[in-house]
């Protein structure tokens, strides 16, 4: 796999064109408190009493049954809840401690980058380059700065050479890629990521993982990633939180939560931790809850190597 | 499912020196070809008007699918021959209608062939049409090939299931055609609300002052068509008011049907 | 049967995207394609049913040859299920998307009520059978699709990516689904490139990359091929992964899912115990 390259980012980091919503740089990035939801025209909460917080930086994984709220919870997020999807909004919910009631998904964008799950629909313009643009043009951010950032944001994602392509000459790694790069020109401190690999080849879909969770460690983008297919992903986590019926049934690090009250609520866990469940009940002397082959493989030489 | 005439309007990406020319000076030749056209009814000016665009065309490196759409064109040409022939224009306007008429497909053919969406919105904005208008017909195009694949796996998804499109009477094809309808209009509309949210989440509309990070600029070829545009309106004025052009002679005589 | 014998195919306009493809699926087999977006496999599959018709080389199903037969006439015996539901649903009710299958295929009378009923009860959805398709989920949107191509009992199945978008117990729903299609005798052909489901249900494997079969054979030997899985944009199964890591097992190089491995170190502790007592 070749080696990205890319700067560290300019230092002209905040823009001028950005509120000042962050003052102490200890505050979460985001806090939810008693978050409730219900679609108008529709009988059942789809999120109830949600509560959570998470710290800048962090790298999240949100998981849950098909149904669970997942989606929904990211749309308060971004604020398409609810400025596009109408409906009952309860309880409070802050970016980098400023509450969101009555801001738009404008002006929210610029802190909070969304990538969806299908890489065709969010692609707008005819070529590349003009598509990472598209969010800064939208903006209003002076030319000279927006193509900074531009060519910042294609370094980023490994799509320089894709300037000039047109979206439907693209792969779906490479349309995911101009998606998170058109999303991070807008310089958000957190960026959500709805199953961005869904329609991708394993290995592509390994590559674009590996490209947001550098993201995540070089730049300090807070990620929040809504994913089903726990081998791969959970390796990068800090931390999982898994939904279920509107509600957060779990919430902890990775080998805490990857256990039988994740397995009731139905989540695939990686094969390696369900191997060591049965590994357990066989009685073979394993302590550990691996979540990763390389967890799995140290723990199984040391049983036999003993 | 695709028609040979829609190829001659599809913009391909080509290095030509029309191609990268600023697309607000060709549409003004695709205008001059347009007027000049209307202005007249005899057969030797429009042949003039129509062979003037083959150098154009030839530059342009789309002559070959500029044919086929000509091809394409020609069941449309011909219908318009026939029409006016039959309900008693003389047979000399006839052909001039239907020449007129592919002097100016063959002038906007060339104008689609050779011009982005993309470069086409940037000339909006830049004549300064509201930014909401040039974004819905770059949007639309960019669309275009995604319905199209939509529609035919539509179309191969219910063939699949045992309808056959091209059976039965036409009371029964039109019937055939909800299931291939619903399903595409309701993609289409999940579709939109799709790039709808991505919009949003991209800040659509939020601010009055867009950038133009990418402008176009017209260079000396561009004013140099703009110039011989208006120099050949120029000479068509003139030819129009002085200059006697020969007619066509036909030795036929065609009985008046009506 | 379905034989694919030299077959090559481009799209009007676009490069060759099969390349003297042969491949023989027997009756009652089950096999998965695999392979990168783009290497041709849902292309493939379309060779089956006659939406698309070979440029070189045949197709035949049940030892007639494809080239002048109808979609509709194959169809009645090749089921494809295409990856979105939304493709397809279009009636007001679910039964009654179910009943455009069979009118199509001339089934008329009780016979109809019966296989109605019968398919949405063996895929659980039988208390749908009076709502609009388009206010179910997404799962069940895709479970009425399954429906309305199973309802007439097609004797070869072939689903185009049905894992995309499932969460786990959705994917363990639709494994078992499989396994009982296959109890019944049907051949199962799925196209996905989901490793990891593929590794716990162990069909033949066929791994295309480019327009060309790079690999054939069983599960096991087929995912475990380091060279083959990369070139196809795959990787190789967690299980394969955990035993070849661990120098000290020598495992076979068959060890694709969570059973297989559980009973391999298993045996091996034991074997081990017993070596040092």
């Amino acid at each position: 796999m070749h080696k990205e390259e890319y700067d560290a980012q300019p230092t002209s980091h905040r823009s001028h064109n950005k509120d000042k919503l962050d003052g102490e740089s200890l505050l979460p990035a985001i806090l939810a408190r008693n978050l409730s939801f219900t679609y108008s025209g529709v009988d059942r909460r789809s999120i109830s009493d949600v509560n959570f917080s998470i710290e800048k930086e962090e790298f999240v994984i949100l998981t849950g049954p098909s149904g669970c709220g997942k989606t929904t919870l990211c749309r308060c997020l971004n604020g398409l809840i609810p400025n596009f999807y109408a409906g009952q909004l309860n309880g409070e919910l802050r970016i980098n401690g400023v509450d969101v009631k009555g801001k738009s998904t404008a002006e929210l964008a610029t802190h909070i980058g969304f990538v969806f799950q299908n890489p065709e629909n969010q692609l707008f313009s005819l070529s590349v380059e003009r598509d990472v643009a598209f969010g800064l043009e939208n903006l209003g951010i002076p030319r000279e700065e927006a193509i900074e950032r531009i060519e910042w944001a294609m370094k980023v994602t490994g799509i320089t050479e894709l300037r000039n392509k047109a979206p439907y000459e693209l792969s779906g790694g490479q349309q995911q890629r101009a998606a998170i790069a058109g999303v991070l020109a807008m310089r958000p401190e957190i960026i959500i990521l709805d199953e961005p690999t869904s329609f991708l080849d394993p290995k592509t879909a390994e590559e674009i993982l590996t490209v947001i969770s550098r993201l995540n460690h070089e730049l300090g983008l807070t990620t929040l990633l809504v994913e089903h297919r726990l081998d791969t992903v959970s390796a990068f986590a800090d931390r999982i939180i898994v939904m279920d019926k509107g509600r957060i049934a779990l919430d902890g690090p990775p080998d805490k939560i990857y256990d039988e009250p994740a397995r009731l609520i139905g989540i695939g866990l990686p094969k390696v931790t369900t191997l060591f469940h049965l590994l357990r009940l066989d009685g073979v002397p394993v302590t550990t809850n691996p979540i990763t082959v390389t967890q799995a493989s140290e723990a199984l030489r040391r049983v036999f190597e003993d | 499912m695709s028609l040979r005439i829609v190829e001659g309007f599809k913009f391909t990406r080509m290095d030509s020196p029309i191609h990268r020319m600023d697309p607000r000076a060709k549409f003004i030749l695709t205008l001059g070809f347009f007027t000049t056209s209307l202005m007249f009814t005899n057969i030797y000016a429009l042949l003039i008007i129509f062979l003037t665009q083959s150098p154009l065309i030839i530059l342009a490196k789309t002559w070959k699918r500029w044919l086929r759409s000509m091809r394409g064109g020609l069941f449309l040409g011909i219908f318009i021959f026939i029409m006016n022939f039959i309900f008693g224009t003389s047979l000399a306007l006839s052909i001039a209608f239907t020449l007129r008429f592919f002097v100016i497909m063959s002038a906007f053919s060339f104008f689609f062939m050779t011009t982005s969406a993309d470069d086409l919105g940037l000339a909006l904005d830049q004549i300064h049409v509201p930014y909401v208008i040039s974004f819905t017909f770059t949007t639309a195009v960019r669309l275009v090939p995604t319905m199209a694949v939509d529609a035919q796996t539509v179309v191969d998804a219910q063939r699949s299931r045992g309808l056959e499109l091209d059976k039965g009477n036409i009371m029964k094809r039109i019937r055939n055609y909800i299931p291939i309808l619903i399903p595409l209009i309701i993609s289409a509309i999940r579709r939109s609300v799709e790039l709808a949210e991505a919009l949003e989440s991209r800040a659509f509309g939020a601010s009055e002052n867009r950038t133009a990070i990418t402008t176009l600029t017209m260079h000396r070829v561009d004013y140099a068509a703009i110039a011989a545009t208006a120099f050949g309106i120029i000479i068509a004025i003139y030819v129009y008011f002085y200059v006697p052009l020969p007619t066509l002679i036909v030795p036929i005589k065609m009985p008046h049907l009506f | 049967m379905i034989s694919v014998e030299n077959v090559s195919f481009h799209y009007p306009g676009s490069s060759e995207i099969l390349h003297r493809i042969t491949l023989k699926i027997g009756d009652g087999e089950f096999v998965a394609i695999m392979g990168e977006n783009g290497a041709g496999k849902t292309t493939l599959v379309k060779l089956f049913n006659g939406l698309l018709k070979p440029d070189r080389g045949t197709v035949s199903v049940d030892n007639v040859n494809n080239k002048d037969r109808s979609v509709a006439e194959l169809s009645k015996q090749v089921g494809l299920i295409f990856q979105n539901p939304d493709h397809q649903l279009f009636a007001e009710t679910v039964a009654e998307e179910l009943r455009f299958s069979l009118k199509n295929f001339g089934f008329q009378g009780p016979v109809v009520e019966n296989r109605v009923t019968a398919i949405l009860t063996s895929l659980d959805i039988e208390k749908y059978a009076n709502s609009s398709p388009f206010m179910l989920s997404g799962g069940e949107r895709k479970r009425v699709a399954l429906a309305s191509i199973l309802v007439w009992d097609p004797k070869h199945v072939i689903m185009d990516e049905p894992t995309i978008g499932q969460d786990y117990l959705q994917k363990d729903r639709l494994r078992n689904f499989i396994v009982q299609l296959v109890s019944q005798n049907k051949t199962v052909v799925i196209v996905t490139h989901d490793v990891e489901f593929v590794a716990e249900c162990k069909p033949r494997v066929v791994l295309m990359s480019k327009g060309k079969i790079i690999a054939d054979g069983p599960a096991e030997s087929i995912l475990t091929d380091e060279a083959a899985v990369e070139e196809a944009s795959l990787v190789l199964p967690q299980m394969s992964q955990l035993v070849e890591s661990v120098r000290t097992f020598r495992a076979p190089h068959n060890i694709i899912d969570v059973y297989s491995a559980r009973k391999f170190i298993g045996d091996a502790l034991k074997e081990r115990t017993r070596r040092t007592e």
